[in-house]
């Protein structure tokens, strides 16, 4: 188990050296680019928006759910729904559901193209497809998912001030009020440094699962299984270390 | 010109290639044939670069491939087309994009020019009407003639086809033989095919190399072929018995044209 460890380790950080190599066609380059920009971020914006409502909403209510006591104002629902959402949620969880939605379309896409020889043809033509094919990838992610998690900050933030007024927890104003008690801007920029790092996890392990496969289907299949169940540890792990250095 | 010169390939304990040594001609159709597992596909591999061989040099124009760094290979490969077994076309371009790509990453042309020059060879595989389909459209021929045409697009001085017929009706055989044997002589390159289509031994084998459990089995001709005492080729070649009641009465032709003569000379 340790040797096999070992072995993937040592070939994602070739697989990581070989990305970096004088393009072909900066301009071929930059289209490729681009285009993951739109599909991992565009691609996805969908189901960020949906699971961001309705995290802020039930946070909102959970919350107002157990802060019983009448010493404690409302508006502090609206404090620990904003530090909850901007510490952990939106990063974390938006993290694990792209983990999904973008890992497996990341490792199958480069899986097909292995198996149907597509990654030899470009080869042949003398491209380093590592940097066509996986250093746009990754750049995209880790540009496109800080950006995800933000937008799934603020649509948290406000399905939770929704939520709590149309459950007739608080009011508008009391959320508003709550939201700017002790606000740390550093919060922001640790959701930040969390969501960069997930992103780059995210598309390097799904994009070395794919480029790596051998065989047919099946095996894309399983390639993509793997590369998703690899990046949810990898995002939790990297989530407990950056918590106990950056907090 | 490719010269292979003792190339030896192993996985593990398992040696592929067994010190092979041959020369591909340029204006030549040159064909591996071979039994399924008997080191073609592993040798058509090894000799663009695509797996790298453990001993023995392969020569580009005199040139030492094997001694190259990776970016001088790059530079080889550019010169290189090929035609995969799947045709590896890119599923999300149209079959224009798919032939333009080489041209959009290595030319400097204008659009208007590579525009005009994919038409070109579109229309020499005789699919300008399917410009705009994707591959998801089209059948397994029309898409061996995309490959090939994006092979060519790049004027290339070397092509290499693996297996080109796999999969397709007799006629669509021929004719992608046909276009393949063309180019060839058209171009003046290099074309190496790896087959085991007996079709394509027959029709454009100018010069073939047989493979045999790794070694090299047999060298020659078309014509040569016919006239073969190796027992091991004779069985894969002419494997029915309509193959070889075939192979008697090509003899017979030729003793009556004399072409037996030169051949005799050579035995």
């Amino acid at each position: 188990m340790e040797f096999k460890f070992f072995y993937h380790f040592g070939n994602f950080l070739l697989m990581l050296k070989g990305m970096f190599s004088r393009p072909e066609n900066f301009k071929m380059y930059w289209k490729q680019f681009m285009q993951q920009c739109v599909d991992i971020g565009v691609g996805s914006f969908g189901i960020v928006f949906i699971i961001s409502l309705f995290m802020g909403g039930v946070t909102t209510l959970q919350t107002a759910y157990q802060l019983v006591s009448p010493i404690i104002p409302k508006s502090t629902i609206a404090q620990v729904v904003r530090d909850t959402i901007i510490l952990e949620f939106a990063p974390t969880l938006t993290s694990i559901v792209l983990a999904g939605v973008i890992g497996s379309k990341i490792a199958s896409e480069l899986g097909n193209m292995r198996i149907s020889e597509q990654i030899d043809a470009l080869e042949m033509m003398g491209i380093n497809t590592k940097g066509y094919l996986i250093a746009p990838k990754i750049l995209a992610a880790t540009l496109m998912i800080p950006v995800l998690v933000a937008i799934a900050g603020f649509l948290g933030i406000w399905g939770g001030k929704e939520a709590g007024v149309l459950s007739g927890v608080l009011s508008s104003e009391q959320f508003m009020q709550g939201l700017r008690q002790e606000f740390k801007a550093y919060n922001v920029f640790f959701a930040m440094a969390k969501s960069f790092s997930f992103g780059f996890i995210i598309a390097s392990v799904s994009a070395y699962y794919g480029y790596n496969v051998q065989g047919g289907a099946l095996e894309i299949g399983k390639a993509s299984t793997t590369a998703v169940v690899v990046s949810c540890v990898l995002v939790l792990f990297m989530d407990y270390a950056l918590t106990a250095i950056l907090l | 010109m490719i010269e292979l010169q003792d190339i030896t390939k192993s996985f593990g304990d398992k040696e592929i290639l067994k010190g092979v040594s041959a020369v591909m001609e340029s204006g030549k159709v040159n064909l591996i044939i071979g039994a399924s597992g008997s080191g073609k596909t592993v040798m058509m591999k090894c000799i663009v670069g695509l797996m790298t061989i453990n001993t023995g040099k392969i020569l580009y124009d005199q040139e030492d491939f094997t001694a190259m760094e990776e970016k001088e290979k790059k530079l080889v490969r550019q010169k290189i087309g090929m035609l995969f077994q799947g045709s590896a076309l890119f599923d999300s371009m149209t079959v224009e994009q798919n032939v333009m790509f080489p041209l959009d990453m290595f030319s400097r042309d204008t659009l208007r020019d590579k525009k005009k020059r994919v038409m070109e060879c579109l229309e020499r595989v005789q699919l300008k009407d399917a410009a705009k389909k994707f591959p998801a459209e089209i059948s397994g021929g029309m898409k061996k003639r995309v490959g090939i045409a994006r092979a060519i697009v790049l004027n290339p001085k070397y092509l290499f086809c693996d297996e080109p017929n796999s999969g397709l009706d007799p006629q669509t055989s021929l004719l992608i033989d046909k276009l393949i044997k063309e180019l060839t002589v058209e171009y003046n390159i290099t074309t190496v095919i790896n087959t085991h289509d007996m079709n394509t031994v027959m029709e454009s084998g100018d010069h073939i190399v047989y493979m045999y459990q790794g070694k090299k089995q047999w060298e020659g001709s078309n014509k040569d072929i016919v006239f073969s005492k190796d027992q091991k080729l004779n069985d894969f070649i002419f494997a029915s018995e309509f193959l070889r009641e075939a192979k008697e009465m090509r003899q017979l032709d030729l003793f009556k044209d004399g072409s037996w003569r030169d051949q005799l000379k050579k035995d």
